[in-house]
């Protein structure tokens, strides 16, 4: 009897973990889905799976933050519609997350990515409201986790893409990424389901300016 | 026993989570029965969902049991539910979605506008970067707005000549608000610049017809300068060039919450008319001063108090020969004082009320002494009336205030209404040779419109205006009427019609006992229909368009409003960002037939200032390698018709003793803008330097001409000099300004 007991007390107990459990398979099976997703079709698909559990959740900035990833990406990217029209998606997307996780280093790493995916849209009329905006999340993100790799990840890929004569160039980029590799051979995410992309473009980096 | 009482249990709820799948299914369609593809899914409160696939389908299998609600959303859609019982069947839901009418994705009625620089992408075509970076318009908004559709390249006098219209019949409006004096004063056949430097302004919208009832008292055409709201950051600047030198500050306060500014520039074309030779002499070389302040406060509500202030003092004399005479001069002095206020407020009340208001002042005071002059500068006396009447001295002060108000409401979606009303106070001083006139008008508008939503697709603007002048004592009611519809893939049709009246021109009705000839108001009616196909850096504009004028003003053989005259023609704008990769270009081309009967035409005639074809190609390309920007602008116009109309006393009327047309005219400007501390991280000082010349082909430009008293004489009326050029440098301080091209005190 005692063993029933037991039993079902451990039923019950698993039944409780089972709503995180259920949430934490959800997003590592999507973020899985995510790394694959390649044509735009995918990624809507992938970023509408983030926006349920967000939506369902209510309380998880995770999902939201990868489903604005992945709109700031396909914007760049130019992949899923209108530039402009993809980008405001993944700013409505990551207001949501930082209303949920504010002064938050990762959140504040996308919103300068998607600084970034407006500007680029219109350089010349867009400098002055986006390339601001760009600069001041990154210095914004360093400041709220010093020893997170990503926000010198976006700033050496932003400097590589930046001609010599801006102060931009490998020379420029070099120790940014340096940097990055440091923070990133040291960092440790929170959890399985926390953000720790970037690895592959900081080598990329290194390997491009030797 | 317990064991299998686990077993069964464990078994019970794996059997369970296998069996309990339901399948939902279905498509999703919107109007017409169009399939929507990638709308979004949801069981609300779930995990579980889908997009659908490039035929409107969908299919969803979900474990969850029990009361759910599915959710669908799509851009542009209204978000649809519907509640959902999951027991572990098949279910297929089909859903409509209606379409949402919002800004994004409705049409918006463009007929005959140029909307720039408004954050709503389907409009952009010129910002102030725009303007300072196109070649050979020097930093000027009018120059920079003669690149566009429907304006004559009328270099002789300042204004924009649109569609066949005479350059007073374009007004200019900051903030709604009408500017009285908007150019410099100048001489007789040199054409001005703006008084507004393009900084001032966030964007303009530049209509060429058709324009809303917002408006009046304009012909042809407005010009709506926005002004900007608070400057991005505080900042010190300053500049010295060819022609000027200036210093600004302004003062971003740390909440963000209000600004003050002041700026100093002084002109003086001494140095670089010494070098580079005009075809005039100077007794007084043009210098003038400026000073301008401003502040702004941002309310609790989010609105906006806004004043603007600015001063300037001018003088100029210039010499040139006279044109009845072998061995005379003309010397003609100017001094000019003009002073612009304006203080706005907007504010949200609301329950979706906004309101605007604003008043302005301004005084314009020009004194004018004309001589005529013999070889040693001396003043002389000929006995001939036609020489002797140049000796005259002419001053005049206008004065204008201007109050207005509009209230905003919107109604059901994204359907607004506006009401409003306008009071101007004129009040027009005149010496001649001591004979002082004096000339008031009260003027009053009011007017209402409504933007109509009816669809994404179809919207429409309907407005009427009523307006009284109590110096003509008439009034006129303008009705006015827009329609657009969306054709899909980013183009548009719109048609539009109205009625325009405006006051006749003092000098064309005034009477030296401080009346004015009973007349009534000119009339213009607009018709016209326009394609326009939009993306953010493509723009293709087509526009066809007619115009009746009516009433007029005919100064012989009686000053009556019998004048009438008729505008048509076709417009292409085209401008492409995409094509060509890092140059930004555009091509304007215009078409334009009209004739008019007015003043002391003898007959219907092609005004003097209008021709058939006018072109003009602007490039644009920044070198990020050698941090220059290098702007070509060529414009080119048909000749133009000029006339000698002359009394013929034995037959009692004007009659056309000559008559001709101009060569054509060609203009290729140049400007380049270098920018050396760009993109370096720890500059303190910011700085461009700019060169620009004009007619780089050194083409002969001919705007008109002119005939002495004795007809024998015909002068032609060209440049002050074939070419100018530019060259200056802007500094500025505690910003990295990387973006702004050129300095705003150009």
């Amino acid at each position: 009897m005692k063993k029933i007991i037991l039993c079902l007390t451990l039923f019950i107990s698993t039944s409780i973990i089972a709503q995180s459990d259920k949430f934490n398979a959800a997003m590592s099976s999507s973020i899985k889905e995510y790394e694959a997703a390649k044509t735009a079709e995918e990624n809507i698909a992938i970023a509408q799976k983030f926006i349920r559990i967000a939506e369902a959740e209510k309380t998880e900035w995770l999902p939201y933050y990868y489903a604005a990833t992945i709109k700031a990406k396909m914007s760049i990217m130019g992949i899923g519609g209108d530039k402009d029209e993809v980008a405001d998606e993944a700013q409505s997307l990551i207001d949501k997350a930082e209303a949920l996780s504010k002064n938050n280093c990762e959140i504040l790493v996308i919103k300068s990515m998607i600084a970034t995916a407006k500007m680029i849209v219109d350089p010349q009329n867009r400098y002055m409201e986006f390339g601001t905006l760009i600069n001041k999340y990154l210095a914004e993100a360093k400041k709220a986790d010093a020893n997170n790799p990503r926000p010198y990840i976006l700033e050496s890929s932003n400097l590589v893409n930046t001609p010599e004569q801006y102060g931009g160039g490998c020379n420029a980029a070099k120790p940014i990424a340096q940097k990055a590799m440091e923070l990133f051979n040291s960092f440790k995410p929170a959890s399985e389901i926390h953000p720790n992309w970037g690895k592959e473009m900081v080598e990329q980096i290194l390997k491009n300016c030797k | 026993m317990i064991k299998s009482i686990v077993i069964t249990l464990v078994n019970l709820l794996f059997i369970n989570s296998i069996i309990a799948q339901s399948k939902i299914y279905g498509t999703v369609k919107g109007n017409k029965n169009k399939n929507l593809i990638a709308a979004s899914i949801t069981i609300v409160g779930t995990y579980d969902g889908t997009i659908t696939d490039s035929l409107g389908k969908y299919k969803i299998t979900t474990y969850e049991k029990g009361q759910f609600t599915v959710e669908v959303k799509c851009l542009g859609y209204k978000t649809t539910t519907q509640p959902l019982y999951l027991d572990n069947k098949n279910v297929e839901i089909n859903f409509i979605l209606k379409e949402e009418i919002n800004e994004l994705s409705a049409v918006t009625v463009t007929a005959g506008s140029f909307e720039a620089g408004d954050k709503k992408r389907t409009a952009t075509v010129l910002t102030a970067l725009d303007v300072y970076t196109t070649g050979g318009a020097n930093g000027d908004i009018t120059s920079a707005i003669k690149t566009l559709p429907g304006t004559q390249q009328v270099g002789e006098q300042e204004g924009l000549f649109v569609r066949g219209g005479a350059g007073y019949e374009t007004k200019q409006m900051i903030d709604g608000l009408v500017v009285n004096n908007p150019f410099f004063s100048g001489a007789p056949d040199i054409a001005t610049r703006g008084r507004f430097s393009p900084s001032l302004f966030k964007g303009n919208v530049f209509s060429t017809g058709g324009y809303s009832a917002l408006y009046g008292q304009a012909l042809s055409s407005v010009l709506l300068l926005e002004s900007i709201d608070m400057p991005e950051r505080s900042e010190a600047s300053a500049s010295i060039t060819s022609v000027f030198a200036g210093a600004s500050f302004q003062h971003l306060a740390k909440n963000k919450k209000s600004s003050i500014g002041i700026n100093y520039g002084y002109t003086n074309l001494q140095p670089y008319f010494s070098v580079v030779k005009q075809k005039q002499t100077f007794s007084i070389f043009p210098t003038y001063q400026n000073v301008e302040a401003n502040f702004r406060i941002k309310t609790k509500r989010n609105g906006m108090i806004k004043f603007y202030s600015s001063f300037s003092d001018g003088k100029m004399g210039l010499r040139t020969i006279d044109i009845d005479s072998v061995t005379l001069k003309n010397q003609f002095e100017l001094r000019n004082n003009n002073w612009y206020n304006i203080i706005t407020y907007k504010e949200n009340l609301g329950k979706g009320w906004k309101l605007n208001t604003g008043i302005s002042f301004s005084t314009n005071t020009d004194k004018i002494n004309n001589k005529v002059i013999d070889n040693n500068n001396q003043p002389t006396i000929t006995g001939k009336i036609y020489i002797d009447s140049k000796n005259f001295i002419l001053r005049t002060k206008q004065e204008l205030t201007v109050l207005r108000a509009v209230a905003e409401k919107r109604i059901k979606g994204i359907s607004v209404v506006r009401f409003g009303t306008e009071y101007w106070f004129a009040n027009n001083e005149y010496s001649f040779n001591g004979f002082k006139t004096n000339f008031k008008d009260r003027f009053t508008s009011l007017f209402a419109e409504a933007d109509i939503y009816l669809t994404n697709n179809l919207a429409f603007k309907a407005g009427s205006r009523f307006e009284n002048s109590s110096l003509i004592n008439k009034n006129n009611i303008s009705p006015r009427l827009s329609l657009a519809y969306k054709l899909g893939n980013k183009g548009q049709m719109s048609v539009a019609y109205g009625t325009f009246f405006q006051k006749p021109e003092l000098d064309q009705i005034m009477q030296y006992n401080n009346t004015v000839i009973n007349t009534g108001f000119n009339k213009a009616t607009h018709y016209l229909i326009n394609y326009i196909k939009n993306t953010s850096l493509q723009t293709f504009r087509v526009e066809a368009f007619y115009k009746k004028y009516n009433n007029l003003i005919k100064t012989f053989p009686d000053t009556t409003v019998n004048g009438n005259g008729y505008a048509k023609g076709f417009e292409i704008f085209w401008r492409d960002k995409k094509t060509i990769k890092f140059i930004d270009y555009w091509i304007s081309y215009s078409y334009l037939d009209t004739k008019r009967d007015f003043l002391n035409y003898p007959s219907t005639l092609q005004p003097s200032f209008a021709t058939p074809h006018t072109l003009s190609i602007v490039t644009k390309t920044f070198i990020l390698k050698w941090k220059t920007g290098f702007n070509l602008t060529y414009n080119f116009a048909t000749g133009r018709p000029y006339y000698n109309i002359v009394y013929n006393n034995n037959l009692s009327k004007y009659e056309i003793l000559d008559e001709g047309k101009t060569i054509d005219y060609h203009n290729l400007g140049f400007s380049l803008n270098y920018l050396p501390n760009l993109g370096k991280k720890n500059a303190k000082t910011f700085i461009v330097l700019v060169a620009s010349v004009t007619n780089v082909l050194n083409s002969n430009q001919i705007y008109s001409y002119r005939y002495s008293y004795n007809n024998l004489n015909k002068v032609a009326v060209t440049p002050t000099a074939k070419q100018f050029y530019f060259i200056g440098c802007f500094l500025s301080w505690g910003v990295d300004k990387t973006q702004d091209a050129i300095n705003n005190n150009l």
